[in-house]
């Protein structure tokens, strides 16, 4: 027996703890995300790297410049920021001025969530703030696509990439349209097997649709996503164009295109269920899914741009504050409403 | 109903911690030797305190009354040991707080037998008679929150409980002392349950097990015959099973509305230990003077379960089970999951100490705090569907009174919430806080 009690401890209930952390949960992404990013490497060479870590690199210096100093080290070893970087580059396309992603990643972390109060406290997906940002003020390099290059020309640099700033790029690349743009300005369709696998063109993380699918799983075993965002925005967008498919499938996209092609995986996957920007409440979860899946099929085929992902999420983003406020649970023993 | 619930007995939400009770689940309950002094406050249970009616100085027996109170939400209060009444006065309270309690010497050279003469027997008391005895007895709800049960057993005009619900959930994480009681004590329990039937003319009984405790329930299930009204429900592991809602709604699928009483719905609760008490108040003349207690965890040496009579310094207990190692750093008295750290280890072992737990450096260790990321996982968790996301931020902002619209008061303190937060934000603590304060506001 020991002569002298130990220094005790007060903490307050309960004591013990899950023990998964948000960084860790942010970690997860990155671990889901890693196949995509290979398969980027593969597809798009040297060049698609370049641009992930300039998008990293901005993001997390943004982060460090914005942070008052005494919490600079929390802040960034959250990894919130380098996740928002990360997200930004696999929406980029693979030829895109390196100091444009630079801007977008600065743009996503600045005004996506610093001025927001920093992490939790943004209505927008910082990732996709940074992305609206680049298509509004660079609207032809942000629609340039390369066509993927394959493991041959690894090392061939786009020269579009080290464009000076200001300075209009000069494309060298075979530009190429997207499965997107050939369907909508051509009403061209491309092969459910190019799509899931991925030698498309396209932005550098949406064109495998197999990979991303599978590091969804990923996060849905580790309880990190909530399920029924993707599966309602599969559902709707789904269902939707299945509608429109049967009224006229020469002109509309069937199902299996509209869910496989563009960056609908990337973004219902990894940027819709988004916590921060998503609703809290399951109901909500629901509504906000299904609403981003009406939303893309709607911008895809009647508005002017081949791709809607981004545009839905951010205004669904901007509807979570009233879901959560019109979807409360319901409190055990009473009834909905609260008496 | 939902149909779905013939098959799978259980509430919503909750979490799943470790069980972390091997190191005590196969430990027979052994009885803790009689130390020189005792600390017994008069306020360890839930309402009034009771007041002495012994004087500084006055020899007593093992099992004498000590002190009581008019009051009906209050309760008596026993000698642990045959010996004399050192003091009366403030003593240290395991909130840290004094208050006021009845300090008794033992008498090294008493044998310590019990010679309290036994009550009438149950089945010739009346209802109001009945509940007198318990109060007599000093019996509380053993879970570990102290409510005297005789209040429980006091049933208005019109109401009449059909069901009694035997608590032997135990889902705290480390707790195995009513696993034990089940396991050792089956009789006494079915004792208690036939009693407390007769009394409240239930006309049906189930014991509600978490499926972890195979060995108790086949225990119990062998003693039980075909066509008995009591049944042993075997419920799947989660937390907070124990919670008396919680139970209601896991074995009869049905949710006590807010604001009432599962006697409301015709049921009564009761935790194992509960029972166990009254039988041996009726068949063995003893009040509640000791109760079964873990103690565990890893700044333990020795753990055990063990019978403590009432009133042991932790510190004793501690020395019978080889002391505390070196790297502890927190003691906590009940589970770990509701129980409350101690600041000195001089304080008392009450009615309501179920466990007495020993961490070190590796459980005591916090993440640091995070923003909250809206992950929903406190939504997951909570056993009440509240928002425990929207409290907290509330919370922070000290906005109490938008916290009671989103039904803070209904919160039951479980801690699931703050368990799952990957911020480590501490949700129950500020929805605790809140609680206070809209009770003095009320006030
Ligand atoms: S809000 Fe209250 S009832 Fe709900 S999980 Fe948290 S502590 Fe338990
Ligand atoms: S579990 Fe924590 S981080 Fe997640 S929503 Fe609840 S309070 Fe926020």
């Amino acid at each position: 027996m020991r002569s002298k009690d130990p220094q005790l401890l007060l903490q307050s209930a309960p004591m013990l703890r899950q023990g998964l952390t948000t960084p860790q949960a942010m970690r997860d992404v990155w671990y889901a995300l890693t196949p995509v990013v290979l398969a980027a490497l593969w597809f798009f060479g040297l060049g698609a790297l370049l641009l992930l870590l300039v998008c990293i690199g901005g993001a997390v210096l943004t982060e460090w410049v914005f942070t008052p100093p005494e919490s600079r080290r929390d802040a960034l070893a959250d990894n919130s920021a380098a996740l928002t970087g990360l997200l930004l580059g696999l929406t980029l396309p693979p030829a895109l001025p390196l100091w444009m992603a630079f801007l977008g990643a600065m743009v996503a972390v600045g005004l996506g969530k610093v001025i927001w109060g920093g992490l939790g406290g943004n209505l927008f997906n910082p990732a996709l703030v940074g992305r609206a940002f680049l298509l509004g003020t660079f609207p032809i390099a942000m629609t340039t696509w390369a066509a993927p290059s394959g493991p041959g020309g690894f090392l061939d640099l786009p020269a579009s990439l080290f464009a000076l700033p200001f300075h209009s790029p000069v494309y060298d690349a075979v530009s190429s349209a997207t499965p997107l743009g050939l369907m909508k300005f051509q009403q061209q369709g491309t092969g459910l097997s190019q799509l899931l696998i991925g030698n498309t063109s396209g932005s550098l993380g949406e064109t495998s649709g197999l990979l991303l699918i599978l590091g969804g799983v990923y996060l849905w075993l580790r309880r990190d996503l909530d399920w029924r965002i993707p599966v309602g925005i599969f559902a709707a967008a789904g269902l939707f164009s299945l509608i429109l498919f049967t009224q006229d499938g020469a002109r509309f996209p069937s199902p299996f295109f509209t869910l496989f092609s563009g960056g609908l995986l990337l973004g219902a996957i990894y940027m819709a269920t988004d916590p921060v920007t998503s609703p809290l409440t399951p109901r909500g979860a629901w509504i906000f899914g299904a609403g981003i899946g009406l939303l893309v099929v709607l911008i895809r085929v009647f508005g002017g741009f081949p791709e809607g992902m981004m545009y839905s999420i951010l205004l669904m983003n901007a509807a979570t504050p009233l879901i959560d406020r019109y979807t409360q649970p319901r409190v055990f023993g009473r009834k909905r409403g609260g008496r | 109903m939902n149909p779905l619930h013939l098959f799978r007995r259980s509430f919503s939400h909750g979490v799943h911690p470790q069980g972390l009770k091997e190191q005590t689940a196969d430990r027979p309950i052994q009885r803790v030797p009689f130390v020189e002094r005792y600390v017994m406050p008069l306020g360890q249970h839930i309402g009034v305190p009771a007041a002495p009616v012994v004087k500084v100085g006055q020899r007593l027996v093992r099992g004498e009354l000590i002190a009581e109170s008019a009051a009906f939400v209050s309760t008596c209060l026993h000698s642990p040991v045959t010996g004399r009444v050192r003091d009366i006065g403030p003593h240290r309270y395991i909130d840290g707080s004094f208050k006021q309690a009845i300090e008794v010497e033992a008498d090294p050279y008493a044998t310590q037998q019990l010679e309290q003469r036994l009550p009438p027997a149950w089945d010739s008391l009346s209802p109001e008679q009945f509940i007198q005895e318990i109060q007599r007895a000093g019996i509380v709800g053993l879970g570990g929150a102290a409510f005297p049960a005789h209040v429980k057993y006091s049933i208005p005009k019109g109401q009449q409980i059909r069901d009694l619900l035997i608590n032997g959930a135990e889902c705290e994480p480390f707790l195995t002392n009513d696993h034990r009681l089940m396991m050792e004590r089956p009789d006494a329990l079915l004792r208690g349950i036939t009693i407390l039937m007769g009394q409240l003319g239930a006309e049906r009984a189930a014991i509600g097990v978490e499926a972890n405790k195979p060995d108790a329930i086949e225990v119990l299930r062998r003693r039980i015959d075909d066509g008995s009204p009591v049944e042993v429900v075997a419920l799947p592991v989660k937390y907070p099973q124990g919670a008396e809602k919680m139970l209601i709604k896991a074995i009869y699928g049905r949710e006590v509305p807010a604001g009432q009483l599962p006697r409301d719905l015709g049921i009564a609760v009761n935790n194992v230990g509960t029972l166990v008490a009254i039988a041996d108040w009726f068949d063995r003349g003893m009040p509640l003077i000791e109760r079964v207690v873990t103690v565990s965890g890893p700044g333990v040496t020795y753990p055990a379960n063990l019978i403590v009579p009432l009133g042991t310094p932790v510190r004793e207990v501690l020395r019978f089970c080889g002391g505390l190692r070196d790297e502890t750093r927190e003691v906590v008295m009940g589970g770990p999951m509701m129980g409350a750290s101690i600041a000195s280890l001089d304080v008392p072992v009450l009615k309501g100490s179920s466990g007495i737990l020993a961490f070190t450096e590796h459980a005591t260790w916090r993440p640091k705090e995070y923003p909250c990321i809206r992950c929903s996982r406190c939504l997951e968790a909570c056993p009440y569907f509240l928002n425990p996301s929207r409290l907290a931020r509330l919370g922070k902002a000290r906005l109490f009174q938008e916290m009671r619209q989103f039904q803070v008061m209904d919160c039951v303190e479980c801690g699931a919430c703050t368990f799952a937060c990957p911020s480590n934000i501490p949700i129950v603590q500020l929805i605790r806080t809140a609680k206070d304060n809209l009770r003095h506001l009320s006030r």
